[in-house]
């Protein structure tokens, strides 16, 4: 087992070097920098005062001087200065993180608690009405985008109270901000909820075959701790996998949510960043995505040996 | 002098009819109250004399004082709408190469130092790039070219030299964009934390979140100003602002955002608000690469100017809304705009587009063009809605004149630094005029060697003309000779304007004594007589 987790952190550092260099790559790659589009707003191109930018934010330097410095600062646990703010980054991202945490965690969260009982009933009602009207339920789900899904909410809250649940001050007691963010989290989190039941229903409707069910059944257990006691707890393989890959790609959904509510969270903030060619911010900022990512699937993997008890990770 | 005497009697009327000036009203303004508005991006910064941005303008204007303002009571921005702000007085020397202002007494920057003449010297140092203390970038330093040199002559006055008379010196120094900086501030700082004399001291600004202003409780016009504050709150997605300001959690959109067909939703789902469509001083352009063939041609120039529908863009892209107009903002909003009639006679201009494009494809075919033999062209802009739709349609009326173009969308970061390279050969474009001004739109846009000359066409007879129109200070004559200019423009095919664009503002009805200014957006944001009737 240890030496397991010491190679599975070795990949894990193996693979932050991987992005960090991709990342760093890939926002050269993009036309344009921070100073061409501190120009674009000024209307107009100084080649000599370009040039002076240039230099005060180093970006005169070469390719690999400046990946080494990031690196550097990095290890050093200094981020740098945005670009555009000319604060220091980490008190640009900091303050954001909270707000999108919880929102992904409130977003997870609605599509389990939605998604997970969902595919258990509309597997163990195989057939019937119940499971047709979930089955589309989940289909609309997976084909409604959240953008459109948020305005069509925003709009019906507007002819229905008078009234918006966006993001225009900050909320002052939790309670008001957990109400704030429920709407958006729903509507980001209906999709994933949508595919965890769908996953929910094909992984259970597998097990119930099988035939432990029918030995549980045959011993004259009750449908609830067969479905939920045997069953579910065999299914959750596959849909815990989902759960972790789903957290991992929330970031796409939370940018879209973020914009159409008007959330001050780090994945809209990580889209302006990269309209800006900010990139201190962009950078760190998907480093720390890429910690939470690979980290989430770390967990996903130790949770595998807890579910199932003959999965066990040898030396 | 006679005329510069006149100029300052009118000046001096307006400044005291401004009581006058302001709409009548049946209630006394009321203190108290935030003021609520959406708005449309982060600003790149906050600093006003390094930005060319209505989003940097809005925000950070009530943080200022200008030595002089366009009367904030007054929808049309002319030299008599000028009214003193920081200076009482202003009075030029017999030859009209200087200008003598008085300052207030007494006034305090927002951090309680005092302010001084030593303050507006910074300023236009900064301004004309000679300061230890240098903007990052200085997007305004064309206007100054002509001053040669700015003097405190005592703590409460100042003067500005300059090296030929130049009243339009006036209307720059009103302009939204002439904050004065204080000396002891650096340019780094005034990004971030901007210190001024205006009306609003700087709270904070929450890149991607909100700005927000509060009232200064010492500010030196006694009364002033209503507002207790003023809060901008981000919101990229004009959908969601838009229907934020229908739920009234907005007192104010964004100035000049709403688009025609949003207007319509407001109409429909907040009734009560009021709305004004006004021009916004930008103009959509096309822009021609003089030095690459088949365009270094002045015909196949002037075929291009002859196919364009004009009405048809406005009547597409704004519902019939925007203007067409030549390169100075037509009446009745433009002051130096053409009339009508004369515009007609232009190329391009003449409602029978048919009859043009004639005459377009007989120069086209002159060429060797014709339908066996069709000119290719990349069509470039940048990747902005507003900017695109109209590349679209450029295309289509290309095709009339056996000119196939492309759409080469550009990414927004790139495009000045594209058109600067002059790596293009045809471009849509569009330009902002943040003073109705001959001297700014002349030098700034056709200037030989200004940066935001984008062609850099360059006509030095023209440019002589330019120069003649600045210096004359009778206002009828030099009316015509902007139009003669203006109509030369056109002819030399310079860079062909297809109509001045219109959008609305909106607002709550308790919102009291905001004035949206009709030939500019970059001037009327100072908040000072706002007041909110709740």
């Amino acid at each position: 087992m240890g030496a397991y987790l010491v190679r599975r952190l070795g990949l894990m550092l193996l693979t932050l070097f991987g992005i960090s260099v991709i990342i760093f790559a890939l926002l050269r790659l993009v036309p344009g920098n921070i100073v061409d589009i501190l120009f674009d707003s000024a209307g107009m191109v100084d080649p000599k005062e370009k040039l002076k930018i240039m230099q005060d934010l180093g970006l005169d330097k070469s390719i690999p001087q400046q990946y080494l410095s990031w690196i550097g600062g990095l290890l050093r646990g200094d981020l740098g200065y945005s670009y555009v703010s000319e604060k220091p980054t980490l008190s640009e991202i900091l303050p954001r993180l909270p707000i999108t945490a919880k929102l992904a965690g409130m977003a997870i969260g609605f599509a389990v608690l939605i998604g997970v009982p969902l595919g258990v009933i509309s597997a163990v009602r195989q057939n019937t009405w119940l499971d047709y009207a979930l089955r589309v339920l989940s289909l609309s789900g997976l084909s409604m985008p959240s953008f459109w899904l948020g305005l069509l909410i925003l709009m019906a809250f507007v002819a229905t109270f008078g009234t918006l649940p966006i993001y225009t001050d900050p909320p002052k007691t939790l309670i008001d901000e957990l109400l704030l963010l429920a709407v958006p989290a729903a509507a980001v989190g209906f999709r994933s909820s949508a595919l965890i039941m769908r996953l929910t229903r094909s992984s259970m409707l597998e097990v119930l075959r099988q035939d432990f069910i029918r030995t549980a059944r045959a011993k004259g257990a009750s449908p609830a701790a067969v479905n939920f006691k045997h069953a579910l707890r065999n299914a959750m393989l596959p849909v815990v996998t989902v759960i972790g890959i789903e957290t991992a790609f929330l970031i796409g959904g939370l940018i879209v949510t973020e914009t159409v509510f008007n959330i001050p969270g780090v994945a809209r903030f990580l889209v302006e960043a990269i309209r800006w060619r900010d990139y201190p911010i962009v950078q760190n900022l998907v480093m720390f995505i890429a910690v939470v990512v690979v980290t989430v699937n770390f967990l996903v993997d130790m949770l595998y040996a807890v579910l199932d008890p003959r999965i066990k990770y040898s030396d | 002098m006679r005329l510069f005497g006149k100029l300052i009697a009118i000046a001096c009327a307006a400044m005291g009819g401004l009581s006058v000036t302001l709409p009548s009203r049946a209630e006394e303004p009321k203190q108290g109250g935030i003021l609520r508005i959406y708005h449309r991006d982060t600003p790149p910064s906050a600093s006003i004399l390094e930005e060319a941005t209505i989003s940097t303008i809005v925000p950070f204007m009530g943080v200022f004082n200008n030595l002089v303002i366009y009367n904030q009571g007054v929808e049309q921005n002319s030299l008599q709408s000028i009214v003193p702000e920081l200076a009482t007085s202003w009075a030029w020397n017999a030859d009209n190469t200087m200008l003598t202002l008085k300052l207030q007494p007494g006034v305090k920057w927002h951090d309680d130092k005092p302010f001084s003449a030593k303050d507006v010297v910074c300023t236009w140092d900064m301004l004309r790039g000679k300061s230890a203390n240098p903007l990052r970038k200085n997007p305004r330093e064309p206007w100054y070219q002509n001053v040669s040199d700015v003097t405190a002559i005592a703590d409460d006055e100042v003067v500005f030299k300059l090296s030929r008379p130049q009243p339009s010196l006036l209307a720059m120094l009103a302009a939204g964009y002439s904050a004065i900086y204080p000396c002891h501030v650096s340019a780094r700082d005034m990004r971030l934390h901007p210190i001024g004399t205006g009306p609003f001291k700087f709270v904070e600004f929450k890149s991607g979140e909100s700005m927000k202003l509060t009232r200064n409780p010492d500010y030196w016009r006694k009364g002033k100003p209503y507002l207790d504050g003023i809060e901008y709150t981000i919101i990229p997605n004009r959908s969601t602002a838009i229907l934020a300001f229908i739920a009234g959690k907005f007192d104010m959109t964004f100035p000049t955002e709403v688009t025609v067909p949003l207007l319509k939703d407001i109409a429909s789902q907040a009734p009560q608000a009021i709305c004004k469509t006004v021009p916004i001083g930008v103009s959509t352009n096309l822009i021609v690469n003089r030095e690459v063939p088949p365009f270094n041609n002045a015909d196949i120039r002037r075929a291009m100017a002859l196919t364009i529908d004009r009405k048809q863009f406005i009547d597409i892209l704004s519902e019939g809304k925007s203007d067409a107009g030549a390169a100075m903002l037509p009446p009745p909003e433009g002051v130096w705009g053409m009339p009508a009639e004369m515009l007609r006679t232009l190329p391009g201009y003449d409602p029978d587009v048919e009859k043009s494009r004639a005459e377009a494809r007989k120069l086209m075919e002159k060429n060797g063009y014709g339908n066996s033999n069709r000119l290719k062209v990349k069509v470039s802009t940048r990747n902005i809605a507003q900017y695109r739709d109209a590349g679209v349609i450029l295309i289509d009326h290309l095709k009339h004149i056996y000119i196939d173009g492309e759409l080469d969308p550009v990414e927004s970061a790139n495009w000045d630094g594209k058109v600067a390279r002059k790596d293009y050969s045809v471009g849509m474009n569009l330009t902002g005029t943040a003073v109705d001004d001959p001297d700014v739109a002349f030098y700034e846009n056709y200037g030989c060697g200004s940066q935001r000359n984008y062609t850099q066409y360059c006509n030095r007879d023209l440019q002589a003309q330019f120069d003649k129109q600045s210096v004359e200070t009778n206002f009828d004559a030099r009316k015509k000779m902007v139009w003669d200019i203006d109509s030369k423009l056109q002819e030399d095919i310079a860079r062909p304007i297809i109509f001045h664009g219109r959008s609305a503002t909106c607002w709550q009805p308790y919102v009291k004594d905001f004035t949206l200014m009709v030939n500019s957006s970059y001037n009327g944001y100072r908040f000072e007589n706002v007041w909110l009737n709740k």
